[in-house]
């Protein structure tokens, strides 16, 4: 069955796609973010520029819109020159049409080097990795920018690195994830990666509503008090809460959400105090997060956005090394 | 035509037999075990060494797709899927489309089926018009027509005050009503089991709480209105237990189980494999044991294929977005006696499920069984061959299917519908 094995891996177990950071070894995961140490410095020179994907073309194929991650990948494909062509395919008219598969055979035609693939399905990147490994075109590489609930790995990975640069490691930290879980394809690649890098105590902080069955199996602890969630935490890393959830069956109001879960500069005092605070972007000042603490001393926001460049253009030139 | 089926091991779970017997057919009907009646001349002498000789697998559901889905399958090509595995009689869920809620669609289907004159089919009837859970359907009408019982497919019925109507006028005539437990809002919008995986996947998940809280109002309701009621693919524990409550009660209930979740639990979709996208959802490890068990003991009766025929467009795309449905009539002899030899059960009384007990579920009276006067639908299959599945030998228009690639015990060597030979492999 061409399912059960894990597609990202190639036959020497080296990375051929990027699709999630579950189940991926340890070893790959420290390499892209040694990789990325040195690409940060690229942005502060006068010519931005690597030559390590000159002549290779990027698609970056959106099937869900997104402005800031198809930015950040843009600016990392180009800065290692490559082409980039940039595909906004509403699903509605795939949805019409042309299948997923169809659009992906049409680009290999025009001669894709890689695929950066957002799509609104989970799994969506899996399908795509897993054809072109049945046609025998592993040539071509796919880089997972966000798939329904499941996987953000170039978010979680830039999240690790944005970790290790201020806090040094991993083994000693205590990480509070804190809010909308259930729905978060961020919150899934963090937690994959927190627990693969050896972080003892992550847990994971929210309503009931928000926070999916079992997820204690994915190596994390429940809170649902953000008090005790965040008590003597070295991490706080906040999550969106899309607008569609705020009202309804998950949530009463946001008022509510944000005195309950709301990272405030009282509740944040509980945490270290040398504690760092992040968020993916974009923020909803005033339902998840103050503006005091978003603009605060301990929030590296602005930062994760920088090391994302640097964590993509790891990951590209990565998958186009092998 | 007069057969003459000689050194083959009969095996009868109806009249409680496994013993190496000689069987005679002619003029469609079985006419004596052990020796000849007096005169008869074969027109075809069967040398079953080495075979089982039961009777013709009866399945509970199996979706041929027509009318309405003839890109996905034909009743020609399932037919031919259904002789390959020993299947003899189809018991046929009501979401073709239109929908068999029409005496004349019903008939039309009959008479398209006998015409093919390969297995025999029995059309479940749509329980209310369109499966819309608004207006019933007629019910005595399509009963003349020819359907067995009464159902919503995998379509449940929000209303439940049309539901309790529904079962109340079904049970006016007696007639069986098949429900498969699903409450609406609670499964909206999943594709795999509320669980572990589908947590790790970022699937929308199911809850056991859809079946449960489903067949709670089911049993209620048959209870309040006598309705002979007959749960379709039990998928957890839960249910089951459930199940057994009510028996306790008085209830006289039964319910059956698909090869896919007697094998299979939300471990194997893997890495988004569609093929494990099913209705209902594979659930845990913990439910697939305890379906195993209660099909074993005899609490869950009947096992079935829940054959679902899905063309490749339909399964190539994102897990959440992919056609649920799985091909399985020409594996459930196999996956019958995988289960039978895992759990170690005597192979009558594996047999049994897919056999007689099927046969009581479907009402049918004249086949299932071996008896002198039945129905001459034989299933001749070599216990000891082994077969893997793959897209090249399934004759199934659909080709997808969990167990592709695996290698699975049984194979079909004749398989005899109305005392003629429908199909025959090669040793």
């Amino acid at each position: 069955m061409p399912s059960s094995r894990n597609p990202q891996l190639n036959r020497h177990g080296q990375l051929q796609h990027l699709l999630t950071l579950d189940g991926l070894p340890r070893d790959i995961l420290t390499a892209i973010l040694d990789i990325a140490a040195p690409f940060t410095e690229v942005a502060e020179r006068e010519v931005k520029k690597l030559p390590l994907l000159r002549g290779k073309s990027v698609f970056n194929l959106f099937f869900e819109n997104s402005t800031r991650t198809r930015t950040t990948f843009e600016i990392a494909a180009k800065r290692l020159s490559a082409d980039v062509i940039n595909l906004n395919v509403s699903t509605s008219s795939t949805k019409k049409g042309e299948t997923l598969l169809d659009t992906v055979d049409n680009l290999c035609a025009m001669q894709a080097d890689m695929f950066v693939v957002r799509h609104e399905a989970s799994g969506a990147p899996f399908l795509i990795a897993q054809h072109l490994l049945a046609t025998g075109r592993d040539h071509i590489h796919v880089v997972n920018a966000g798939d329904g609930r499941h996987a953000h790995p170039t978010q979680g990975l830039l999240d690790m690195y944005t970790i290790r640069h201020y806090k040094g490691g991993f083994e000693h930290l205590s990480v509070g994830i804190v809010g909308d879980v259930q729905h978060s394809r961020v919150a899934r690649s963090q937690i994959a990666a927190l627990t693969t890098l050896g972080v003892p105590d992550v847990r994971v902080i929210g309503p009931k509503t928000l926070l999916p069955t079992d997820v204690e199996r994915m190596g994390v602890r429940v809170c649902h008090d953000i008090r005790e969630g965040l008590r003597d935490v070295d991490v706080v890393m906040m999550l969106r809460l899309q607008n569609e959830r705020m009202n309804g069956a998950l949530l009463p109001t946001a008022q509510e959400y944000y005195k309950v879960w709301g990272l405030t500069a009282e509740k944040l005092a509980l945490a270290k105090p040398d504690a760092i605070v992040m968020h993916p972007g974009p923020m909803n000042r005033g339902v998840e997060i103050d503006s005091a603490v978003a603009d605060g001393a301990q929030a590296v926001i602005l930062d994760q956005v920088t090391f994302g460049i640097a964590v993509r253009m790891a990951v590209m030139s990565m998958l186009a090394g092998q | 035509m007069k057969i003459a089926i000689r050194n083959g091991r009969l095996v009868d779970p109806a009249h409680d037999m496994d013993a190496p017997r000689a069987i005679f057919i002619a003029d469609g009907k079985i006419v004596a075990h052990g020796a000849a009646p007096d005169g008869f001349t074969p027109d075809r002498d069967i040398d079953a060494s080495g075979l089982v000789v039961a009777p013709g697998l009866i399945d509970v559901a199996a979706r041929l797709r027509e009318p309405g889905f003839e890109y996905r399958a034909t009743l020609e090509s399932e037919m031919e899927a259904a002789m390959a595995g020993g299947v003899t009689s189809l018991a046929i869920p009501p979401d073709t489309d239109p929908v068999l809620d029409e005496p004349g669609l019903v008939e039309m289907l009959c008479y398209r089926a006998k015409k093919l004159n390969r297995a025999h089919i029995y059309p479940v009837g749509a329980l209310t018009i369109g499966l819309q859970g608004q207006r019933l359907s007629e019910m005595a009408e399509l009963v003349e027509a020819g359907c067995v019982a009464f159902s919503q497919a995998n379509v449940p019925i929000v209303d439940t005050n049309v539901l309790l109507r529904a079962m109340e006028y079904a049970a006016t005539f007696g007639f069986r009503v098949w429900l498969q437990p699903m409450a609406p809002f609670l499964a909206r919008g999943g594709v795999a089991h509320d669980g572990e995986v589908a947590t790790r996947l970022g699937l929308p998940g199911i809850p056991v709480a859809a079946e449960t809280v489903a067949l709670f109002t089911h049993l209620q309701l048959a209870q309040l209105t006598g309705a002979r009621l007959h749960v379709t693919r039990l998928s957890s524990a839960a249910g089951l237990s459930l199940i057994e409550q009510a028996r306790a009660d008085g209830a006289d209930v039964t319910c059956d189980v698909s090869i896919n979740h007697l094998h299979l639990s939300e471990m194997d979709i893997g890495y988004f494999n569609p093929n494990c996208h099913l209705i209902p959802p594979l659930r845990s490890q913990r439910d697939r044991d305890a379906l195993r068990q209660g099909l074993k003991d005899g609490r869950i009766n009947a096992l079935c294929s829940d054959h679902t025929p899905v063309d490749d467009d339909g399964k190539q795309a994102p897990f959440s977005e992919s056609e649920a449905g799985a091909t399985g009539l020409e594996l459930l002899l196999p996956l019958t006696l995988k289960w039978g030899q895992e759990c170690r059960l005597s192979l009558k009384d594996t047999l049994s499920r897919v056999t007689a007990d099927a046969a009581r579920i479907v009402g049918i009276t004249k086949a299932g069984h071996l008896a002198v006067g039945a129905r001459a639908d034989l299933c001749l299959f070599d216990p000891g061959a082994w077969t893997t599945v793959n897209r090249a030998t399934l004759r199934s228009q659909g080709k997808n299917s969990p167990f592709l690639g695996l290698e699975l015990p049984g194979r079909v060597r004749y398989t005899i519908v109305e005392g003629q030979v429908m199909f025959a492999a090669e040793a």
